[in-house]
């Protein structure tokens, strides 16, 4: 019919286009600058800490007057390193902090694995009662116990024929290799694969322990993952319980090695510069294994 | 009806043989001192002490739990029989200790606080003003941090959850702080709240022009809020993982089926997202609740309780006398009434769960 009216439509679905387009492009632009402000928010106490820490005392207050140079690296000394370094056993806190993290995660996941799989896969009386008991437990938080747990420990003999466990590698360690939310979550990843695997097995001969590690370890790998990452986690921060149970250098942990280096003298960049050596490496092992960090806190919320 | 397994060797052998370890850890390192502890709450038992433990009863509850409110009567002028007044006109009350030293009905209490309400003057005391207040803190913690750092965490996940570049580098920063140990964050924390050259204030003061200066963990009326905003930072990543997780497990049909019918973007969060949602809020909240109650690491680091109970927490409060104190039998009282208090939670977590079962 008449070229107007074509014309005209066609104007108005343009322009109706070009008013979407524009719209997308404000919400596009508030994302961001949401997400942006948020990263701020997330980033600016750990860029702030590990700047400073290259920077003499008196220069970080200086800087902190402008807020711009905060977090503006100059004038870069490696002093505040050398202090931790002569002040306190950095050394032997990393090394207490990594094995007593790398012993009770590779224990826990044999022992935890194991009684899971006897409660996924195995056919045995009191099963029933032994699963709901490990559900029962899961529920006790650590901070709940901690107190009649120093007595017990404290009571403890260790192999040496000595009494008492305290202020030693062992009670950060052994208390919590057993771990209930680890059995949790192992059962559920065992339940769900297939009977048909081990019936395989048992036809050549295999023992249910047999089963367990040729079939079901290989199979569940990224329960694994999962269990030992919480773990770690948890383990690598815990500080209620080192703070307890030790008394000396020798056997305490990072977080209670730079908690009593802060309340000894505060010189804030030498607190800064060990804090910054405790956070980076775990910063680098997190954005080496992100995906194996997100799927694992991920796994948590999938069935509580 | 047999199964025939077919396994070669005792199968109920090898299942105890395989639980062995780990039920004897539990055993010794979780149940045993949970009984241990319920035990001791009802002694005297000290860590190191010449007196031999003895039974005490309910004592130790009694003395956590006591609690008494008392009205306090105006002090009367003997020469008007009219009530005191003082120079600005305000009613004179006796001193709450004169009161609470005068009547032996209250021995081994002390003065919690004091409150002017339905036109009297009353008077809270308590055999432990430091644990009831603690019980305060930990509920005010838990009834700000679950809202404020679920709805952070739930924000957080909807924005990375766009397709928008760089989602992954947004998901990672945010994350960062949960790898991160709280003890070394409270510390650098600490820093950051200095009321006058830390790195919060300087900003605040040159965004507000100098007008909004708190003093943060130094004063009694911020000190808590200082808390409760580190620990949301520190953990809001965590949660944002949890909600990720259930918003790509809604199926994309759902969504596509709201567009046909016509649904906006706000309509398909209403109708779809939220309802989809419900499970993983639902252990979001609990689990955020239960670690919640935990508070301990950060108040320990940045203030030991204070300033005047501020920000005392119950497992503070459990540390402090049963361990620093010595005080088994009364540090083992205060986790046992912490104990009921997270499983009763725990409790309503499965409840909630099993209605929503149901209503699928």
């Amino acid at each position: 019919m008449s070229a107007g009216t074509a014309g005209e439509f066609d104007y108005r679905a343009r322009r109706q286009q070009s008013r979407r387009r524009l719209r997308r492009l404000l919400i596009l632009v508030f994302d961001y600058s949401i997400m942006i402000g948020l990263a701020i928010f997330f980033l600016f106490p750990i860029v702030f800490m590990v700047v400073s820490s290259f920077k003499p005392e008196k220069l970080i207050f200086d800087d902190l007057k402008t807020i711009a140079w905060a977090f503006i690296p100059r004038d870069i000394t490696f002093d505040n390193f050398t202090s931790v370094f002569r002040r306190v056993p950095f050394g032997r806190f990393m090394f207490n902090s990594t094995f007593i993290v790398l012993a009770t995660v590779s224990a826990g996941l044999l022992v935890n694995s194991m009684i899971a799989f006897a409660l996924a896969r195995l056919r045995w009386k009191g099963k029933t009662v032994v699963l709901a008991l490990v559900i029962a437990l899961s529920i006790v938080p650590l901070d709940a116990i901690v107190v009649p747990l120093l007595v017990l420990v404290n009571e403890f003999p260790w192999i040496d024929g000595s009494i008492g466990w305290l202020d030693s590698l062992h009670v950060q360690i052994i208390p919590f290799v057993a771990d209930a939310f680890s059995i949790f979550l192992f059962y559920q990843f065992f339940i769900g694969i297939p009977r048909d695997f081990d019936e395989a097995a048992t036809i050549d001969g295999g023992s249910p322990f047999a089963v367990y590690r040729r079939i079901i370890v290989p199979l569940s790998r990224p329960v694994f993952a999962t269990v030992a990452i919480l773990q770690a986690l948890f383990l690598w921060s815990s500080y209620l319980w080192p703070l307890m149970a030790t008394r000396g250098e020798a056997s305490r942990p990072l977080t209670v090695g730079i908690t009593s280096f802060y309340g000894q003298d505060v010189k804030w960049a030498q607190i800064l510069a060990f804090a910054s050596m405790i956070t980076i490496p775990v910063l680098i092992l997190f954005l080496l294994f992100q995906k194996w960090f997100v799927q694992s806190v991920a796994a948590t919320g999938l069935k509580g | 009806m047999r199964r025939s397994t077919g396994f070669h060797g005792h199968e109920r052998t090898y299942a105890w043989l395989m639980s062995a370890p780990a039920l004897i850890g539990l055993f010794l390192f979780v149940a045993l001192p949970l009984f241990g502890g319920l035990y001791w709450s009802f002694t005297n038992k000290r860590l190191i002490s010449p007196l031999p433990t003895k039974y005490v009863g309910l004592q130790n509850y009694q003395n956590l739990l006591g609690l008494r409110i008392i009205r306090l009567e105006p002090e009367i002028d003997p020469a008007t029989g009219q009530a005191r007044i003082d120079a600005e006109g305000k009613t004179i009350y006796p001193r709450t200790r004169t009161i609470v030293r005068g009547n032996p009905a209250y021995q081994g209490y002390r003065e919690w606080f004091t409150s002017d309400v339905f036109g009297g003057r009353y008077v809270v005391i308590a055999r432990d003003p430091t644990f009831l207040r603690s019980l305060v803190n930990t509920f005010v913690f838990v009834l700000v941090i679950v809202p404020g750092q679920g709805g952070l965490a739930l924000l957080m996940a909807l924005l990375v959850n766009q397709r928008l570049r760089g989602r992954y580098v947004f998901r990672t920063i945010y994350f960062s702080p949960v790898v991160t140990s709280m003890a070394v964050l409270a510390i650098v924390w600490t820093f950051l709240y200095n009321p006058d050259q830390g790195l919060i204030n300087r900003f605040l003061s040159a965004v507000t022009f100098g007008n909004f200066q708190p003093d943060w963990l130094v004063s009694a009326d911020s000190a808590l809020l200082a808390i409760i905003i580190l620990s949301a930072w520190q953990a809001a990543g965590f949660q944002m993982i949890i909600f990720l997780a259930g918003l790509q497990g809604i199926p994309q049909s759902l969504y596509e089926a709201a567009q046909i019918d016509g649904g906006n973007t706000w309509q398909q969060f209403r109708h779809v997202t939220i309802p989809q949602l419900r499970n993983t809020t639902i252990f979001v909240i609990i689990s955020t609740t239960i670690l919640a109650f935990r508070l301990f690491t950060q108040v320990d680091v940045m203030t030991k309780g204070g300033p005047q109970d501020a920000t005392v927490t119950v497992v503070f409060h459990a540390v402090d006398t049963g361990f620093r104190q010595q005080k088994i039998g009364y540090g083992s009282a205060v986790t046992v009434l912490f104990f009921i208090l997270v499983v009763t939670i725990a409790l309503m977590q499965r409840a909630l769960m099993k209605s929503d079962i149901e209503v699928e």
